[in-house]
């Protein structure tokens, strides 16, 4: 057979149920294999919403996602979406065309060095040489991009290659001598990680995405509520411990509530799960969380120490290793008594700074409100995919996930117009549950195209826009931060959302009136097929509290 | 600090934090890779992105034909060594990494000089190639090519006695090590 018809056999046996793409010149013979491949393909507007689609798809339902692109522009087109992979962990396999192997290297047509181009944003990537090597190729990407710690697999296969006739057989193993990812965890160190916790007065767990991606989340409640330990989920862990609980202190970091930070901050032992403590999260370096011990626990020996030394290192999944900690720390039958100090101080942090704004006494819809508001009309059980800035920000602050997989957005990386595909992504993944978008009015400009795919395939998303006429978190900044100089940061009314959305062949609507923004909510996400809200919200608010960039996490203001 | 296995708790006070410390000793990693294409330009772009420098490298075959060794050197004064061999890890081609000791290790460099050396000089740049146990590979009537094998400090000090003549020009192979004993590097 063609060797892109193996490709297809490879796709089917590694459970692919669909594809998010669009042909070109270089993938004409993968496109004719897809004809009758019977694997759902989903024809995005552009590589980019492809990509993000892709991943959306892989953090909502954690199977690996699948992008196809064409050489070039198609490759170039996806380098975002796969760098946005890197950051955030998410399995994603993007398998593009490139030019004939004649061609290569002679700025052929539509000619860009793929794997060259990807090099630093790929787990790996492969440029196929010979035909006969793609049947294990693809299924060592598929195993490189779910095992270990995930991320994105590049799969390069130039037009003339995919065409050649093969003998296809089946593989059914990998072997790939440099790659055997650590998942156990060291029971000593384990064990020492559970004495240290029984031993500690001040502790937090604090826990990243890394508990998602390992379907860690009911072996982090559990320990957790072994004993009284106070818990908080960086951006990305949100979801992985439901809130609101007694124990649940909120997200930390720059935008994170006061009682996270300053628990942080006064800890005296820290159990970080499956974070990598990232600037957003530390603040100024040299004066994060000074009084602390560190317990980590990574998927990723490379994480460990990278940022703050680590006291007590764990190298393993955190399903495996948090359910083995659970065993160690019931043996050693900590008094819970010793917390209630530290208890007394956190709660005093939770009175005095609860998360808060100053609502309007008008129809005027704060940003803030209408996440509340979004929060009441889902019950709380949408999946939320978000794109980056404020509406992010107040995103994570105030709709309370309860579950893991609920909360899509760009953390790492920062992707605006991540959201409206990812949602389309969750939604092809969870045609059965609620997938809502949560953007920015400057964002949701960046991947609108989307809109026309989900109108054609019929992926009821619903996208609210939080609309402020701003870039809002730049202009916050320059408020803060440069004497209110507003730098290009105005993008006025434009364009009209709901004629917008009505020519993309979706539902447009607008909503201005707080008083009736649930039932308004409501009927939106009543509506079916593909809807897209414009909200009008407050021109000019702030995202509080915040830590300000490269300051301690005490200096919080806001 | 308790024993395993023991009922004790852990002293906090106690826990001595491992990992991202600056030797500020040179370091020679001597690195398997797959002999695959492209695999250099994935260590070297590695070493680019998380802005390690690398003072020397070498590349070659190994006895296995599908494996090449990557030698290279780099300053933990500058670098959490630690933190970089982590990186190289998690290459899917690389396969194996040493952090060479230098009292266990036999490391040597290749070193080419274009000296100079017109009329009287000749006698005296030959007599320091002598004593460094030098090979005059090349002879011309202004000029003499001499090849040195030796330490990385050999080669040095050797640059150093016949710069005054007139060091037209010099290439050093940078350094390849092989382990000390029995064992396998």
């Amino acid at each position: 057979m063609r060797a892109v018809d193996a490709v297809m056999e490879c796709l089917k046996a590694e459970g692919v149920d669909v594809v998010f793409g669009l042909p070109g010149g270089a993938n004409l013979p993968t496109y004719d294999a897809f004809y009758d491949a019977g694997i759902r393909h989903v024809l995005v507007r552009h590589e980019a919403g492809g990509g993000h689609a892709a991943e959306g798809y892989a953090k909502a339902t954690g199977r690996v996602g699948v992008a196809f692109g064409t050489s070039g522009p198609g490759a170039t087109n996806l380098v975002t979406p796969i760098m946005d992979a890197l950051m955030d962990s998410v399995p994603v396999v993007f398998v593009t065309g490139q030019v004939r192997t004649e061609l290569l290297g002679t700025d052929g047509f539509q000619e860009a060095d793929t794997i060259g181009l990807t090099m630093p944003a790929v787990k790996h990537s492969f440029l196929i040489q010979h035909p006969l090597e793609l049947p294990r190729v693809i299924h060592e990407a598929f195993y490189i991009a779910r095992t270990g710690r995930p991320g994105p697999v590049v799969v390069d296969i130039p037009v003339d290659l995919s065409r050649a006739d093969i003998e296809y057989e089946p593989v059914s193993d990998v072997h790939l001598p440099g790659y055997q990812p650590t998942t156990e965890g060291n029971q000593k160190q384990i064990r020492q990680a559970a004495k240290a916790l029984a031993a500690a007065r001040r502790p937090v767990i604090y826990a990243g995405g890394g508990v998602i991606n390992a379907n860690a989340a009911a072996e982090l409640v559990e320990f957790c509520l072994a004993d009284r330990f106070p818990v908080t989920c960086t951006l990305m862990g949100l979801g992985g411990f439901p809130a609101p609980h007694a124990q649940w202190l909120g997200m930390l970091g720059m935008h994170g509530t006061r009682a996270a930070n300053y628990a942080m901050d006064e800890a005296d032992l820290i159990c970080a799960v499956g974070a990598r403590f990232d600037d957003r999260i530390t603040g100024k370096l040299s004066e994060f969380a000074p009084r602390a011990k560190f317990i980590h626990i990574d998927v990723d020996p490379a994480e460990i120490s990278k940022n703050v030394p680590a006291h007590i290192p764990i190298v393993g999944d955190a399903k495996n290793v948090l359910a083995k900690l659970l065993v160690e720390y019931r043996a050693l039958g900590a008094d819970p008594a010793r917390l209630e100090e530290w208890w007394g101080r956190i709660e005093g942090w939770r009175k005095k700074h609860p998360l808060g704004y100053e609502d309007s006494t008008d129809a005027e819809i704060k940003p803030q409100y209408m996440i509340q508001a979004l929060y009441e009309a889902t019950g709380g059980e949408a999946i939320i995919t978000s794109d980056v800035g404020q509406h992010q920000m107040w995103t994570a602050q105030y709709y309370h996930f309860s579950r893991p997989r609920q909360w899509i957005n760009s953390g790492g990386l920062g992707t605006m117009g991540f959201g409206l595909p990812a949602a389309m992504g969750a939604a092809v993944g969870n045609p059965d549950q609620l997938v809502c978008c949560v953007a920015g009015d400057g964002s949701v400009q960046m991947n609108m195209q989307e809109l026309a795919t989900c109108a054609q395939e019929r992926i009821p998303i619903k996208v609210f826009i939080m609309n402020n006429g701003y870039l809002g978190m730049v202009r916050q900044w320059q408020e803060l931060f440069w004497d209110r100089r507003y730098s290009h940061v105005d993008m006025g009314e434009y364009p009209d959302y709901v004629k917008l959305a009505e020519a993309y062949g979706a539902t447009g609507m607008r909503f201005e009136n707080k008083a009736t923004l649930v039932e308004d909510l409501k009927s939106a996400i009543a509506t079916e097929g593909p809807v897209l809200v414009d909200v009008r919200v407050t021109r000019e608010e702030n995202t509080y509290p915040m830590i300000p960039a490269g300051q301690p996490a005490r200096d919080m203001v806001g | 600090m308790g024993e395993p296995g023991t009922q004790e708790l852990l002293s906090l006070e106690e826990l001595e934090a491992a990992g991202g410390l600056r030797t500020g000793r040179k370091h020679l990693l001597s690195i398997l890779v797959e002999n695959k294409p492209g695999v250099l330009t994935r260590v070297a772009g590695l070493f680019a992105r998380r802005g390690f420098n690398i003072d020397t490298l070498t590349v070659g075959p190994t006895d296995d034909e599908r494996v090449s060794r990557i030698t290279l050197t780099l300053d933990g004064a500058l670098h959490p060594i630690d933190q970089v061999t982590k990186q190289l890890h998690k290459l899917v081609n690389v396969l194996k990494i040493r952090d060479l000791e230098p009292a266990d290790t036999v490391a040597r460099e290749l070193a080419l000089f274009k000296v100079s050396v017109d009329g009287p000089q000749r006698g005296e740049v030959m007599q320091v190639c002598e004593i460094f146990r030098g090979k005059v590979v090349d002879v011309t009537k202004r000029a003499l090519i001499i090849e040195i094998t030796g330490t990385t400090e050999k080669i040095e000090a050797f640059e150093r006695m016949v710069r005054p003549f007139g060091l037209i020009e010099m290439m050093r192979t940078g350094e390849i090590a092989i382990s000390r004993g029995r064992g396998e590097t």
